[in-house]
Formats: structure tokens, C-alpha cells, sequence
């Protein structure tokens, strides 16, 4: 069973979002999603300053067998990129809601973050897609 | 629902990840490739390889005809058991198949062809075989194991008598012996030394366990394909196919030209493309970080019209490495460096020799 907390937001191509305490979103992948890529081996993170639009591939993570591409859950402009998974992408793998995260945006709106998914309905989604 | 090796259910037991390969039903990995990856490099780890097929040739005119039907020589072949790897061409030099040949007595050799070819193989075989009054028997009712590692043919023998555990020990690379109802090999497709064992169908379950028992770590075909892409290994598909000669997909090694009488098929079609530049077939290591891949685009610099681009017909993230690695077939160069497209930006790449990792060590520079 997949590890789904319930204080983030969630997407159904399987991103997550924090809400941090200053008004910024971090974004990361779910454990659902590491676990059905595999062993990750790579991580491309958008340059800060980017300015991305919800539903854009904005990052790609790399397993041994393939790319995925990353969709950014928010619109709005980055502001950091997760440096650490250059050298160590099995963060992703290994804690993919904490060290694993991926990028953070400054979000041009609060209504985009409303509407994503709550952890209980993330829940329901992947019991109906694995169905 | 997809063809089913008799391992099936051991890997259900053993949390395998299952996916479609060429019609079967195999596993991918047991939870993490990298670490069945090592587990062969540094320990002994094994894969259910049932779905590929093995077939007996025999008959009073076998070897005049394997020498016909294959472009390296079994000639080369002087002592039972001998193992050879040719290539199996079409008239106009492309590749049917990549295969093992074994001698098994001075009128039958066993050959082991790839799982995805299965049908188009035997077709093939059985129709030139005719000429030759070669009997072509597909073996279904064996199993295969290919146990591989450091370790891996010591724990193999663990599980034998002790007059059997003599005889697997002592075969020398690249030889099989007929042992009670299993014929053991010395090969593989891992770069590591091991064995490759065919057993009765009704002995593969119990021996996959008591290999496990005896610390053989399962590995999916994940692990498969990066331990035998770090041995510089061609995959048939990728690497090389119908559509492309042994010359240029790094295979000349395995052609025998001499002697210049032996008329094997696609001969006429290598002496040909022989005499003219062609493509070569090199070894890529990324110089940055990122993955290559099948299908990308690899730039020769100073390369220029419609050849002027080469591509990566394999490409991985290297485990023992930490690096990613390719294959890919390029214009010729004497460049040390090439570009590769990834995501529409161009990473540069040396041109290395394969093979790049040998019993667990790394054979080039990083």
C-alpha cells in the first residue's frame, strides 16, 4: 500500500504539493509513482526563475528502464530546484515526500492549489486506476 | 493472457514485478534492479532465461550444414561441449539472429536462439535444413537458469553430488557438459563467470529454490540488460537486427571469412560491404549526467549530409559506473567526442571501446 500524507495536495499524473509556511509550493513525486518508476538514476530540475504554467512538463526523472516526464501542479515562477538529487537521485526512491523533493514555486494563484486532489480522494483515485 | 516459463509462480513468490516481453510473462525486477545489478557483480545472483529456445540439430551432415547456416565457423569447434556465439544471416547480410551453438557429439550440436525470434528462427532453420537431412527438435521440455556472479558457480555446485560438482567445475569458459539430466554451461550474458543450466521442466522450480537457499539472488530482466549492456553485449532488436550487417553492429569478430570456401549465407553480401567505409559500432560514455538512450541522435562532428547522424541502439544508466553508457552505430570518425541529442539539447560523449565493466571491475577511464 502506497504511502499517501495527508497534509499535501495531489495530481493525477502523480505529483504532490506542499504548502510552505511562506506562501511557496513544493513539488515533489509520490510514493506511488517512485515505486512504479523504480531505481531512479536521474533527475532534471527547472532552472530557478523559469516561469511554468499547471499542466507543463517543467522536470523529467530518469529510472534505469526510462524518462518521465514531471508536470508542474501550479502555475507561477520557480524558485528553487532540488540541487541534491544531482548526486544523489535515489532520494527519490528512498524519501520521495521529504529530501526527495523536486522543485518549488512562487504560485501565481491560490485557487490552482484548491483544486488539486485531497490525500483521500489521491486514495480512491489509485484504487480505481489499479482496478 | 502471455506465455508462462515453469518459474512463473516462483517469481510471484519472490515479489517480482511482471512485465510483457515478446509475449512472455517475465519479471522485470524483485524490487530494486540496482541491487540485483550488483548482487551478480559482487555475489551470484540468477534469471529464469526458460523463455529462450533451444533446439537439437543432428544428423550425419549437421556440421556441413551449421557451417552454411552460420557466419561464424564450427569448424572452430574440436571438442564436445565447445560452445560458439555466431550470427544467423540472411542472404543479403542482415541479422536473423544472434545465437549459441554447442557441439554435443560429432553429429549434434544445441543451439539456444532468442526468445523473441522463436518462430522465424525455426522457420528458417527447418527450411534450409531440408537440403541436409538435419533433424531440427525444439526442446520445450527444458528449462533454463542462468546462475552469474563471482560466487555464482560455486553455489551452483553446492547443489550437486560430489562426482557432479567435480565435472561443472571443472569446465572451462565457454563449454558445456550433459551432468545427470541438466547440460551446464560456462556462459552467460553478464559479463561475470557463471553458468547457464538447461534442466527438465519439472525440475526448475525446486532447483530455483534450493539455488536461493543457497544464496543465489533472484534478477529480472531489468538487471539483465544493464549487466550485459556493461559487458558491451549486443541485444538482437537493438543492437543489431535485419536490417543492419554483423559488420556494423561491432559483431565482424564473430564472421569467419577464412577459410575463403566455406559458403555460409550472406557471405557474398559481407565481402561486399566489406569493401566500403560503413558505419562502426562504438561504446558511448556520457560526459554529464543524464540518461542515453535507445533511438537518440548521436552528431559526428564534421559528419555532414543525410548519414551525417548516428544513433544509440542501446543506452542505460550504468549501476557499476554511476554513469550512463550506450552502444550506437555512427558514421565512421576519428573524433573522440561526439554529441548526443537528449530532450533537444547536445550532450557530449566520448567514444570508448566496450566492454565497459569485466568481472566486476570498470575496463575504461571515467
Amino acid at each position: 500500500m502506497s504511502n499517501i500524507p495527508t497534509d499535501l495536495r495531489y495530481t493525477k499524473s502523480h505529483e504532490w504539493v506542499r504548502q510552505l509556511e511562506d506562501g511557496a509550493a513544493e513539488v515533489g513525486i509520490t510514493d506511488h509513482a517512485q515505486s512504479a518508476l523504480g531505481d531512479l538514476v536521474f533527475a532534471e530540475v527547472p532552472e530557478t526563475g523559469r516561469e511554468v504554467h499547471a499542466g507543463e512538463a517543467c522536470a523529467v526523472v530518469e529510472s534505469v528502464k526510462a524518462a518521465s516526464d514531471v508536470y508542474s501542479p501550479l502555475s507561477g515562477n520557480v524558485i528553487a530546484g532540488n540541487a541534491a538529487l544531482a548526486s544523489q537521485p535515489e532520494l527519490l526512491n528512498q524519501e520521495p515526500y521529504g529530501a526527495g523533493w523536486l522543485f518549488r514555486v512562487a504560485p501565481s494563484s491560490a485557487d490552482e492549489a484548491a483544486a488539486l486532489m485531497s490525500a483521500a480522494d489521491y486514495g480512491k483515485y489509485l484504487a480505481d486506476e489499479g482496478r | 493472457m502471455g506465455l508462462k516459463t515453469p518459474l512463473y509462480d516462483s517469481h510471484l513468490v519472490h515479489g517480482a514485478k511482471i512485465v510483457d516481453f515478446g509475449g512472455w510473462e517475465m519479471p522485470l525486477h524483485y524490487g530494486s534492479q540496482i541491487e540485483e545489478h550488483h548482487a551478480v557483480r559482487r555475489d551470484a545472483g540468477m534469471f529464469d532465461v526458460s523463455h529462450m529456445c533451444v533446439i537439437d540439430l543432428s544428423g550425419e551432415r549437421v556440421r556441413e550444414f551449421l557451417q552454411v547456416l552460420l557466419a561464424n565457423d564450427v569448424a572452430r569447434l574440436k571438442v564436445a561441449g565447445k560452445a560458439l556465439y555466431s550470427c544467423m544471416l540472411l542472404p543479403g547480410g542482415g541479422v536473423i539472429d544472434d545465437l549459441i551453438v554447442y557441439l554435443t557429439s560429432p553429429t549434434s550440436f544445441r543451439m539456444v536462439v532468442n526468445a523473441g525470434t522463436r518462430e522465424k528462427d525455426l522457420a528458417w532453420i527447418r527450411r534450409q535444413a531440408k537440403d541436409y537431412a538435419v533433424s531440427v527438435r525444439e526442446r520445450r521440455d527444458l528449462a533454463m537458469i542462468a546462475i552469474q556472479g563471482p560466487n555464482a558457480r560455486q553455489k551452483t555446485a553446492s547443489l550437486l553430488a560430489p562426482a557432479e560438482r567435480e565435472s561443472a567445475l571443472g569446465l572451462p569458459p565457454f563449454c558445456g557438459a550433459a551432468v545427470d539430466s541438466w547440460f551446464i554451461a560456462r556462459t552467460g550474458y553478464t559479463g561475470e563467470d557463471g553458468f547457464e543450466v538447461m534442466l527438465p521442466v519439472e525440475d526448475a522450480a525446486r532447483t530455483w529454490s534450493a539455488l536461493h537457499a543457497a544464496g543465489v539472488r533472484p534478477a529480472g530482466l531489468g538487471a539483465r540488460d544493464t549487466l550485459r549492456l556493461e559487458a558491451g553485449m549486443n541485444l538482437y532488436g537493438n543492437d543489431m537486427d535485419e536490417d543492419h550487417h554483423p559488420l556494423e553492429s561491432g559483431l565482424g569478430w564473430t564472421v569467419a571469412f577464412e577459410p575463403g570456401s566455406r559458403d555460409f549465407i550472406g557471405r557474398a553480401a559481407l565481402e561486399a560491404a566489406r569493401r566500403t567505409a560503413g558505419r562502426e559500432f562504438v561504446g558511448l560514455l556520457l560526459e554529464e549526467r543524464g540518461v542515453l538512450r535507445s533511438h537518440q541522435k548521436v552528431c559526428v562532428p564534421g559528419a555532414t549530409g543525410d548519414s551525417s547522424a548516428g544513433e544509440v541502439t542501446s543506452g542505460t544508466f550504468s549501476p557499476t559506473l554511476n554513469r550512463s553508457i550506450a552502444l550506437a552505430r555512427i558514421p565512421r570518425t576519428e573524433a573522440a567526442i561526439v554529441q548526443v541529442e537528449i530532450r533537444g539539447k547536445l550532450y557530449p560523449a566520448s567514444i570508448v571501446q566496450p566492454p565497459f565493466v569485466r568481472h566486476g571491475k570498470a575496463l575504461i577511464k571515467i
